[in-house]
């Protein structure tokens, strides 16, 4: 146990109380933005997934300038050459710069999970918002709808479209997203269903705020926190689907190169140029993993019960 | 009971119903038909071919037929093995995913649970990290990498399994692990939380009292608690192994339903698409009922309704 310490009376002197100071607040008053940052910010693993991404970003916009060579110039002499010097990351079955690929699969990899995310956070705060906010026979038939289509397998989904359209960037958007807004329509719902009924809706309602203004200003800003918990979360999963795609030869067309054409791709040489692989599948993998690290660090930081 | 039972039988009907339209409509709006790409057919064959398989009909006689067919359980020829159905192709296809998706299913349940309740036995300590890093690594590395990755260190380099094809129980190991990654990811990550928060309640703190070992309180006493949402989650394990088979079958070169249905899609034959579809929808809505029915029974605390959740 701890050392016994003498305490002696002098060692004491009274304060004068003062009335004003009890009601003085010392410390500044956090927003809730500021108190879930200074938790974040605490979270070193959450930090580093946020500090690859930005790296990630950096390098997916200048990194396909960086070394001389664009993506589609093919050079048939120079082919599955090993990392070196000259080419940082080899070259592929047809001599193109694996370096300057990766970044720029890295662009469209970024844009993809990005744009879906983008699309389904629009769609899912309409079609949820109206539900939750008219409630009765509006929520009935908008969530029955949802249910509905929730019900349908995504990827076989997904599948089924890219096999039906024409293949493309937009394509493969608007296959991820025509199913994948349901579950941000859910969270959305649920969480304004919980704040609808707040005592500062009906102060907007009876001062005249309609409905619109009702439910962008003050209901939807409230349930930010979860709303992009749930898009961080999204893109790693559309990343994943868009490389899942194109790995099945359903993606992107050559010559524009995603991480999961540039994986198929690499996949019959494996034996001999694993390289070819290699780099696609790590930062396939790297994004993925620093998405959800930070994801998973936002949820804790955004959720007050996660409070210590 | 019943009428929840009802209704959520009538939503799996609803729902197959929209999916067998919607793959009947998408393959019709495709420009062309089955045989375009064929080499110079005379007309006479190709009309012939036409009628064969009835594709002159106006477009509701076909969706007709369609609809009484599959009601039938017969899916029709495949357009590019004359020899084959669609039926046949299922029969002969699906067992073989059906090994290889138990095999997955059982190593995420099993290795997810142990993952998972070492890491909420030892909170915050390294066995939490680990154990968590591997689950979290599980999730973000996607499956199809997961699986060359294995190939090529334990196939190629170490020589320890084979590297492809399908017969012994060695050609399932190296799969079925790479299937089951993400949802034993899940299943840890799940096993963990529900465990940390059951670990708090009374009764454990009773089961302590009574003088039982940590041994028989996580096993016979948390577990089962902590195990109930676990089993909501098997639903979707089901759909994630499902559709990992499509890679994992044919980066391993197994004969399975997966690697048919993905050759069906390079080929574009389309009757094999479609009827795969449904088939993989079917399997998977039963799943998924099973699963929601059987968490009302193993869980005495659910009281299911007819209004949904």
């Amino acid at each position: 146990m701890a050392q016994q310490v003498k305490l002696s009376k002098e060692l004491f002197e009274p304060i004068e109380r003062d009335l004003h100071k009890a009601e003085e607040i010392t410390r500044p008053s956090l927003t809730y933005w500021q108190d879930a940052w200074r938790r974040l910010k605490q979270n070193k693993i959450a930090m580093v997934g946020l500090c690859v991404l930005a790296i990630l970003t950096i390098m997916a916009i200048v990194g396909p300038w960086l070394n001389g060579y664009t993506y589609y110039d093919t050079n048939l002499k120079m082919k599955n050459l090993p990392p070196s010097a000259d080419h940082w990351f080899g070259t592929d079955d047809l001599g193109r710069d694996m370096f300057t690929r990766v970044w720029y699969g890295a662009r469209i990899s970024l844009f993809i999970g990005i744009s879906a995310a983008l699309i389904d956070l629009v769609i899912g705060i309409i079609w949820g918002g109206l539900a939750a906010y008219y409630g009765g026979k509006v929520d009935e038939v908008l969530m029955r709808i949802a249910d509905i289509l929730y019900g349908l397998p995504y990827l076989l989904v997904v599948i089924m479209l890219m096999v039906v359209m024409e293949q493309g960037l937009l394509t493969i958007i608007i296959a991820m997203t025509i199913t994948g807004w349901i579950g941000m329509a859910r969270i959305v719902r649920g969480q304004i269903l919980q704040l609808k009924e707040q005592e500062y809706v009906l102060a907007a309602r009876s001062l005249g705020a309609g409905a619109a203004r009702i439910l962008f200003k003050h209901l939807i800003p409230n349930a930010m926190g979860p709303i992009i918990v749930t898009m961080t979360l999204t893109v790693p999963s559309a990343i994943f689907t868009e490389a899942f795609l194109s790995f099945l030869g359903l993606g992107v067309q050559a010559p524009i190169a995603s991480w999961g054409t540039m994986a198929n791709d690499g996949l019959g040489a494996l034996r001999y140029y694993p390289w070819r692989l290699f780099f696609p599948a790590i930062f396939i993998s790297i994004t993925m993993l620093s998405f959800n690290i930070f994801g998973d660090g936002l949820r804790d930081a955004l959720d007050p019960r996660m409070r210590k | 009971m019943a009428r929840y039972v009802a209704r959520r039988i009538l939503f799996v009907f609803i729902t197959l119903f929209l999916i067998v339209s919607a793959t009947f409509f998408l393959m019709k709006a495709i420009p062309g038909d089955p045989f375009t790409s064929e080499k110079e057919v005379p007309k006479e064959i190709l009309e012939s071919m036409k009628e064969h398989y009835g594709l002159n009909d106006p477009l509701y006689v076909q969706y007709g037929k369609y609809l009484l067919s599959v009601l039938k359980w017969d899916l029709g020829p495949s357009f590019k093995y004359k020899a084959q159905t669609v039926n046949d192709i299922i029969n002969e296809s699906f067992p073989v995913s059906f090994t290889l998706g138990l095999s997955a299913l059982f190593i995420a349940i099993s290795f997810g649970l142990i993952l998972g309740v070492i890491a909420a036995l030892y909170h915050n300590k390294w066995q939490d990290y680990t154990a968590m890093m591997i689950a979290v690594i599980g999730i973000s590395v996607p499956n199809f990498i997961l699986a060359t990755f294995f190939q090529y260190l334990f196939a190629m380099k170490l020589n320890l399994l084979p590297v492809a094809r399908w017969g012994t129980w060695e050609h399932i190991i190296l799969p079925a692990f790479a299937l089951s990654a993400l949802p034993m990811a899940f299943i840890a990550r799940l096993t963990r939380s529900n465990m940390l928060e059951v670990l708090h309640l009374d009764y454990i703190k009773t089961a302590k009292a009574k003088g039982l070992t940590k041994f028989v309180i996580t096993y016979r006493h948390a577990l089962r608690n902590a195990l109930m949402p676990v089993i909501t989650y098997l639903g979707p394990l089901a759909a994630g192994i499902l559709t990992g088979t499509f890679v994992i079958e044919r980066i391993f070169g197994i004969p399975g339903l997966g690697s048919h249905f993905v050759t069906s899609i390079n080929n574009r034959d389309y009757t094999v698409i479609m009827g795969t579809t449904v088939f993989y929808s079917i399997v998977l809505l039963t799943l998924i009922l099973l699963v929601d029915l059987a968490y009302g029974i193993v869980d005495p605390r659910i009281k299911l309704s007819g209004k949904g959740k």
